[in-house]
């Protein structure tokens, strides 16, 4: 978090009174949404509501003791972060803190009244200027570009506030974030460091249709419900259906340039063991360590509610500086119902008329704003970026018809639905394929015509077909048993159970199987269709269906998943059951 | 220290007080009545000119001339490792006439969050002795794992066997058992539960010589529900204390935590609190969390706190926002069942509903052995393969299943009197637990088991295993089967 200098002093006021989080504080001269420091012990706040001679305040830290009297002062900024090289690797609270950098200064336990920059402002970077004197530049413009990780070349923009001009004088080499290494003829000074307040969109020129698919090496979701690089994702599910394994798949595999992966009001333990796991962890797509693209915010349950209601603001103010730059950033929220509780906490300490279930009136209004902010763009300075948003929603009692659900599917366009019926069962990722929906399918087709195979959507197609039909004859199950079916219909029910076992199901523990490429989701789609073709050929010439079912290649069917070599093993698969079960007619 | 006689208002547990110096979020207050009985409360709300006391013992026989002393500080624990084998109140005072405490340190009760860069990730496997637990949702030091009961469930066995069973392998390897008793300890943290349940508790501490590494917090039935808010941060605080500064790997009991979350809702009506869903305050998950979070290990320090909250669901409704909050929190549950208990299961686990988030990191090879996640995957998929038939043997009868369906619902049937019925008294160790799956899984053919690796499969299946006990017609094929793969 940026540490704004103290301002006038005729402006701090005192504390009034104090309840929770929630301080109201006299004769403040702030503005809304300015970030104050509260109390003998400076508490950072935020002015959320001024009414005559008050003011009232959020804070982001435990107010326990903090007493009436107590000064506040004003900084006469709004909630903002730092922006630069450095934020790549890192771990941040909700406002911006680092977390490890924290940990040195207090120890294991967090305490409160301590401030840290964002990013490190003694390091030094090496700048590599992209313009020369005489240039002119205007406001987004990239003006040089410095190795932030391994994977990552960080461009420095000029902010997007400035006038712009013709440069004066460009340096070279290394530097600190917070000298200057490009001069303006407006008087403006370029460094490698930006604030930018997290409420506020960075600007962009326009909004386009995305094209191409976000791969997330997820079957299920590459194969029936795919995601648009720029596109917006929900996942809701109740506990224990697998929203964090999801959500953290993708963190892992998705094919993105950069990574946000946001903890918003979540576990502890689930937070140190991304800590743990990430560093040591590649990227599939390009063998370099997957923290050399990520940035963590983790805010855990425990920890001050007000700091929970920003995390999302300032992981996506992140996200929007790397867009920027003309990256491909995807955005984790886990979990969004956890920010919306935030709101309503602090809306019911502010004693607002509480709209549906006790959440504030404007709670749509700030998740579709959320939601808005990601997309395909094009910036200000000519490069094309794009921000895919994902966030998994918590239900309460897996009840999707609750208001957090309710108005983010208004928003999003594709829909992975989590069932806790199919988590009991170990049917994991969990996504109950009935219910889920992509938006983006007929968009991205083209995508996977070129790239993958042209009868994509044909397979796909198919898959989903025979997954319905088999949801129907399960009720029909139900009542009479499935010996009760005829034979063509026993057949369909063993072929969408090799869908379900060897396609839909996907291990995330096991380390070839954790990420399938689209090529290998296609390939295991088509084996399976290949056993519907030959088992049904064998039907229509009369074998009977016990003995289709029962020829010992089928099985090995789910084995392709955990098999790295795959496209030998689904060959052979392939043809052992065109031999089988043509030489049983 | 200040002290009025000025109380404005008293209403349910709260007392309003006119001040004339500015007094501190949280503080602690001792209210003195005139007949000379003292309380102790909390400041809610602090402004100018007023502040809202709530008052732990309940505001009974409190009137306007009372006086109220503020005592400068937040509510603090004192802690020491002489409060191993005392009983407390609700309150942290001693009950059990035993020696004065004399404390180590006085420690804030509202704990500060562990940084999760502190943490170390939970991976060590606790053995409890219960197949449902070890076998299918692993327990590991610094877990937070609830159990969720109903009225009328033996909930409280089942945590009486777990606190005297736990056990980390090797430990047993080096002492034969756990009994060296510098190592583990057990702080039992009562809410609002009857007398009776907690004599229970008590008993069999005694009886198993448990007490003296025990710490007991107890807030019964008829103590006042306000104090209920601040028994599980005492009991915290000190299991805290003893893992993190004395190095005990501590195992917290909390029980009911429906009554917590009771008492919560009462105090956030006393105060008109815009309420949430079912009446409980908004900022129910923020509070629940505050507690639950507090279990954990952290990076260079020798203890951990596991935790172990009851609660009862109302209704038997898992979606209840108390069951519902508290799973969006903890790593995991353990579901008890009603069903499985009318048919004398015990444990009555339902291992379907049940889960514990961290066993994929406790298990396997080196922690308990290399086939557990398979064997526990399988047996999963398998139980809820029977579960489901069983609806279907009831309208069209066993007959018209196929074998292989006959083979689920005859392993369904065995899971549940076999693997998770073993008895409040019965320890099992780990390989005894995945022994008795294989014992089941390899009653299916060995082409059914497509979620455990083939070469374990070679390894532990039981070939001699696969005769259901009443039929005779699927032997033939299954002994084929042997002989094919053989």
């Amino acid at each position: 978090m940026s540490q704004a200098t103290d301002t006038q002093g005729d402006e701090d006021g005192t504390i009034a009174s104090v309840s929770g989080p929630v301080v109201v504080a006299a004769d403040l001269g702030a503005r809304m949404n300015d970030v104050v420091y509260v109390g003998d012990e400076g508490l950072m706040g935020e002015v959320i509501e001024i009414e005559g001679n008050r003011t009232t305040i959020q804070v982001y830290e435990e107010t326990s003791n903090v007493a009436p009297g107590e000064p506040v002062t004003n900084t006469g900024e709004p909630l903002s972060v730092d922006l630069g090289p450095g934020m790549l690797y890192s771990i941040y609270d909700g406002v911006q803190r680092p977390l490890d950098e924290l940990e040195d200064q207090l120890g294991a336990f967090l305490d409160r009244g301590v401030d840290a920059p964002g990013i490190e402002m003694d390091e030094s970077w090496e700048f590599t200027p992209t313009v020369e004197e005489g240039d002119e530049i205007e406001a987004g413009d990239i003006v040089g570009t410095v190795p932030e990780t391994e994977s990552i070349e960080h461009k420095v923009l000029v902010p997007p506030d400035y006038e712009g001009g013709a440069v004066t004088n460009v340096e070279e080499g290394a530097f600190t974030v917070t000298e200057t290494v490009v001069e303006l003829d407006s008087g403006e000074e370029v460094t490698m460091h930006q604030e930018w307040p997290v409420r506020e969109a960075r600007p962009t020129v326009d909004k386009e249709t995305p094209k191409t698919p976000l791969i997330t090496g997820q079957r299920v979701q590459d194969g029936l419900f795919p995601l648009a690089k720029g596109g917006t994702a929900a996942i809701p599910g109740p506990f224990g259906s697998g929203k964090t394994v999801t959500q953290q798949s993708l963190a892992k595999y998705a094919d993105a340039d950069i990574v946000i992966y946001i903890g918003c009001g979540e576990r502890g333990n689930e937070m140190t063991e991304v800590i743990d796991d990430f560093p040591e962890l590649e990227d599939p797509n390009t063998g370099k360590p997957l923290m050399s693209r990520t940035c963590l915010i983790a805010n855990t349950s425990n920890m001050p509610v007000a700091a929970r209601e920003s995390c999302v603001y300032t992981g996506i103010t992140i996200a929007e500086y790397y867009r920027d730059m003309g990256y491909d950033v995807a955005l984790m929220a886990d979990s969004t119902s956890r920010w919306a509780e935030a709101m309503r906490e602090i809306s019911s300490r502010l004693e607002e008329m509480p709209g549906e279930e006790g959440y504030p009136a404007y709670l749509a209004a700030r998740l579709s704003e959320f939601y808005e902010r990601a997309g395909y763009f094009q910036n200000i300075n000519g490069t094309e970026g794009s921000i895919s948003a994902v966030g998994a929603v918590s239900p309460p009692g897996g009840d999707f018809s609750e208001p957090v659900t309710q108005n983010t599917l208004r928003i999003v366009k594709t829909f992975w639905a989590l069932d806790a019926d199919l988590a009991e069962r170990r049917h994991f990722p969990a996504i109950d394929w009935d219910e889920s929906y992509s938006l983006y399918r007929d968009q991205l087709d083209p995508w996977f015509e070129e790239n993958v195979a042209s009868d994509w959507p044909e397979v796909r197609q198919w898959a989903i077909d025979t997954l319905d039909e088999e949801s129907e004859l399960q009720e029909i199950v139900q009542l009479v048993g499935e010996d009760a079916l005829p034979d063509d219909q026993r057949l369909t029910l063993d072929i969408a159970r090799y869908l379900r076992e060897a396609f839909l199901q996907q291990n995330a523990l096991d380390d070839v199987d954790a990420y399938s490429a689209p090529e290998k989701t296609y390939l295991i789609m088509q084996a399976i269709r290949t056993y519907n073709d030959e088992a049904f050929a064998a039907l229509d010439a009369g074998v009977p269906v016990e003995e289709i079912t029962d020829i010992d290649a089928a099985p090995r069917l789910n084995r392709i998943g955990t098999t790295a070599e795959y496209e030998a093993f689904i060959d052979d698969v392939e043809s052992n059951i065109e031999s089988q079960l043509r030489e049983k007619y | 220290m200040k002290e009025y006689q000025t109380i404005e208002e008293i209403s349910g547990p709260l007392v309003f007080v006119e001040i004339d110096e500015p007094v501190g979020y949280d503080e602690i207050v001792e209210i003195e009545l005139p007949n000379g009985e003292q309380k102790r409360g909390q400041v809610l709300e602090s402004n100018e000119e007023f502040a809202s006391i709530q008052v732990f013992e309940g505001t009974d026989s409190i009137n306007r001339e009372a006086s109220v002393r503020f005592l400068g500080e937040t509510m603090k624990m004192p802690v020491t490792e002489d409060l191993l084998g005392r009983v407390l109140d609700g309150s942290g005072r001693p009950i059990d006439d035993g020696p004065e405490i004399v404390p180590e340190e006085r420690e804030d009760i509202i704990g500060a969050a562990i940084n999760p860069t502190a943490r170390e990730y939970p991976e060590e496997f606790i053995q409890t002795g219960v197949s449902a637990i070890d076998g299918m949702n692993t327990l590991v030091r610094g877990q937070k794992l609830p159990i969720f009961s109903a009225s009328g469930l033996p909930h409280n066995d089942l945590a009486l066997q777990i606190a005297r069973q736990a056990t980390v392998p090797e430990e047993i390897d080096e002492e034969g058992d756990d009994e060296d008793g510098s190592e583990f300890a057990v702080v039992f943290c009562a809410m609002g539960i009857t007398a009776e349940e907690s004599n229970e508790f008590l008993a069999d501490f005694e009886r198993t010589g448990a007490l003296e590494r025990s710490v007991v917090f107890s807030n019964l039935a008829d103590d006042p529900a306000v104090e209920r808010q601040i028994t599980p941060r005492l009991a915290l605080t000190t299991a805290e204390y003893l893992a993190f500064e004395k190095d005990y790997h501590v195992l917290v009991i909390l029980t009911d935590m429906t009554n917590y979350c009771e008492a919560l809702r009462e105090i956030g009506a006393a105060r008109e609190e815009v309420p949430g869903r079912r009446g409980y305050p908004g900022y129910m998950y923020t509070d629940l969390a505050q507690l639950y979070e507090r279990a954990g290990r952290i990076k260079g320090r020798e203890g951990s706190v596991t935790q172990i909250p009851i609660l009862t669901m109302p209704g038997d409704d898992d979606t209840h926002p108390i069951p519902d909050l508290t799973g969006y929190i903890t790593e995991g549950q353990i579901m008890m069942d009603r069903n499985l208990n009318s048919q004398g299961a015990q444990p009555p686990v339902n291992v379907l509903p049940s889960l514990s988030r961290l066993m994929d990191d406790g298990i396997g090879e080196g922690l308990t052995r290399e086939d557990h996640g398979d064997v526990s995957d399988q047996l999963y998929a398998a139980y809820a393969e029977g579960e489901d038939l069983r609806d279907l043997v009831n309208i069209v009868g066993r007959e018209a299943l196929s074998e292989q369906d006959n083979r689920y619902l005859d392993l369904a049937d065995r899971f549940e009197t076999e693997f998770v019925d073993q008895g409040f008294d019965n320890n099992r160790d780990i390989e005894d637990t995945l022994d008795i799956g294989w014992d089941l899984l390899s009653t299916l053919p060995k082409s059914s088991l497509n979620r455990i690796d083939e070469e374990l499969i070679e390894k532990y299946y039981r070939e001699d295993a696969g005769e259901p006990d009443e039929e005779s017609t699927s032997d033939e094929s299954d002994a084929a089967e042997s002989e094919a793969e053989a």
